[in-house]
């Protein structure tokens, strides 16, 4: 997913549909219900709200994100209630449990299999839309599609890194493996795999010192990032 | 559709962005011909091969013989270069096996090794092989080319050009490419149709005159032709 986003010049809409997460997951909790499906709900808001003005307008994409998102980030700020705020901001690896771990499984797999199957045509419709409206691709479909695997992962991560990094989560591994790859397998397969590696590692580090775990995920993940950047070759 | 015709356009408009880019175009294609559409920037020429796609609204009639495949080879593809690609998975995008891309590469003029290496890393001669390369697969009957020699230096155009010439005789196909080189027309076309906005001339390319030219490209225009025996 990471990969895609790269290529859509979209990397800013992780980041982005983060925040827009954060009003949903404060109406969550003021509800008592789990953050997931508040921020959620929210999204499917936000993406329906960009989609529609993306066929209404003739802004980019990213400009629009970028109105909805901050717009989102300060309504989020109010009605967060206070004690769970950085929380919400930045996640909280403790509050998991054991039974929505599995079920983050679960819809990953389930996200990736979607997201591997709209891969090629996606693919070509990032490298050119007339293209792939030549050859008979429903673009809105994909993009519907697409959009949607984005806001399942962001749902999925924001218990963990939080809603301001979430978006980091898929796009720092994702730039790490472009600078590996010579091909689209590698590129693909390695930000799953380099996503994997610094949750693991992140957690661990969490285990060893107690700091919160979402940003040393994130932090691991840039470690990566600098580390491909050497080995990138020329 | 009378026989040998493989396209008919009649009355074409597109408008986009309430401006008009094409007004009453009205033209037939013959089957193995090779219509050149010639004329400035921004005379058009992309929006005309995108209606003939059909990924365009028009007003008008666009009518295709039934039953044919027709690919589309764009001018620009911006942002490829930046999707690490190997050309094999380039090829995969659209589902072809392993055979038919051993007798394209051939028909391209490029060996096997090709598949393996990065888009990214070719060279734009080689890039432009692999979009004709591409646009074969699935054994279309017409080729829709949006200035195919963009960005290739001159030997490099020569080589392009006698690679069209090559594929039209080897597969016949129907050509129809787009571009503003005026000697492109003398070396491929059958038919040459002068584009801007509005249909100028549609002629064989020895009736190309220089006042037909001078009104397309609005200024003196003198061709000459001479030879290099």
């Amino acid at each position: 997913m990471g990969s895609l986003m790269l290529t859509k010049r979209m990397a800013l809409v992780g980041d982005a549909l983060g925040h827009v997460a954060l009003p949903g997951m404060g109406l969550a909790l003021l509800l008592g219900l789990d953050v997931s499906f508040g921020a959620f709900f929210f999204l499917l808001l936000g993406i329906f709200l960009i989609w529609l003005f993306e066929i209404r307008t003739s802004l980019p994409t990213e400009a629009l994100v970028g109105v909805i998102f901050v717009a989102s980030l300060a309504t989020g700020f109010l009605i967060v209630p206070k004690p769970e705020l950085l929380e919400a901001l930045f996640g909280d690896i403790s509050e998991v449990s054991f039974g929505m771990a599995i079920a983050s499984v679960v819809f990953s797999i389930l996200i990736f299999l979607v997201i591997n199957r709209i891969y090629p045509r996606m693919i070509l419709a990032n490298i050119s839309n007339d293209l792939a409206k030549s050859q008979g691709i429903k673009i809105k479909k994909q993009n519907f599609i697409y959009l949607l695997s984005i806001a399942a992962m962001v749902a999925l991560g924001v218990k963990i890194v939080g809603s301001l990094l979430v978006g980091a989560l898929v796009i720092i591994p994702a730039a790490t493996s472009r600078n590996l790859s010579k091909n689209l397998k590698e590129y693909s397969l390695g930000g799953v795999v380099l996503g994997i590696l610094s949750c693991f590692l992140g957690g661990l580090l969490f285990k060893l010192t107690g700091l919160p775990a979402g940003p040393l995920i994130i932090l691991t993940s840039t470690l990566f990032f600098l580390i491909s950047l050497i080995f990138k070759p020329r | 559709m009378e026989k040998g015709i493989i396209l008919k356009v009649e009355n074409l408009n597109v408008e986009l962005g309430g401006e008009k880019i094409l007004e009453n175009l009205s033209f037939e294609v013959k089957e193995g011909e090779v219509l050149i559409i010639l004329g400035p920037n921004g005379s058009g020429k992309t929006v005309l091969l995108k209606a003939l796609l059909g990924i365009l609204p028009i007003r008008g009639k666009i009518e295709w013989k039934p039953g044919i495949k027709i690919s589309y080879v764009p001018q620009r593809l911006p942002f490829i270069k930046d999707i690490p690609m190997s050309v094999k998975e380039f090829f995969d995008l659209k589902n072809v096996s392993g055979k038919e891309s051993e007798d394209i590469l051939k028909s391209i003029g490029l060996g096997k090794n090709i598949l393996e290496k990065k888009i990214g890393d070719l060279s734009s001669g080689q890039f432009q092989r692999i979009l004709v390369g591409w646009a074969l697969i699935s054994n279309p009957q017409v080729l829709l080319f949006d200035e195919p020699m963009t960005g290739i230096d001159i030997s490099g155009q020569e080589s392009i050009y006698e690679l069209l010439e090559k594929l039209r005789k080897e597969r016949n196909l129907t050509i129809l490419l787009v571009t503003h080189d005026l000697s492109i027309v003398y070396k491929l076309a059958t038919n040459c149709l002068c584009l801007n906005k509005k249909m100028l001339c549609y002629s064989a390319p020895k009736e190309l005159t220089s006042e037909r030219l001078s009104q397309l490209y609005g200024g003196e225009i003198k061709f000459y032709q001479h030879s290099h025996e």
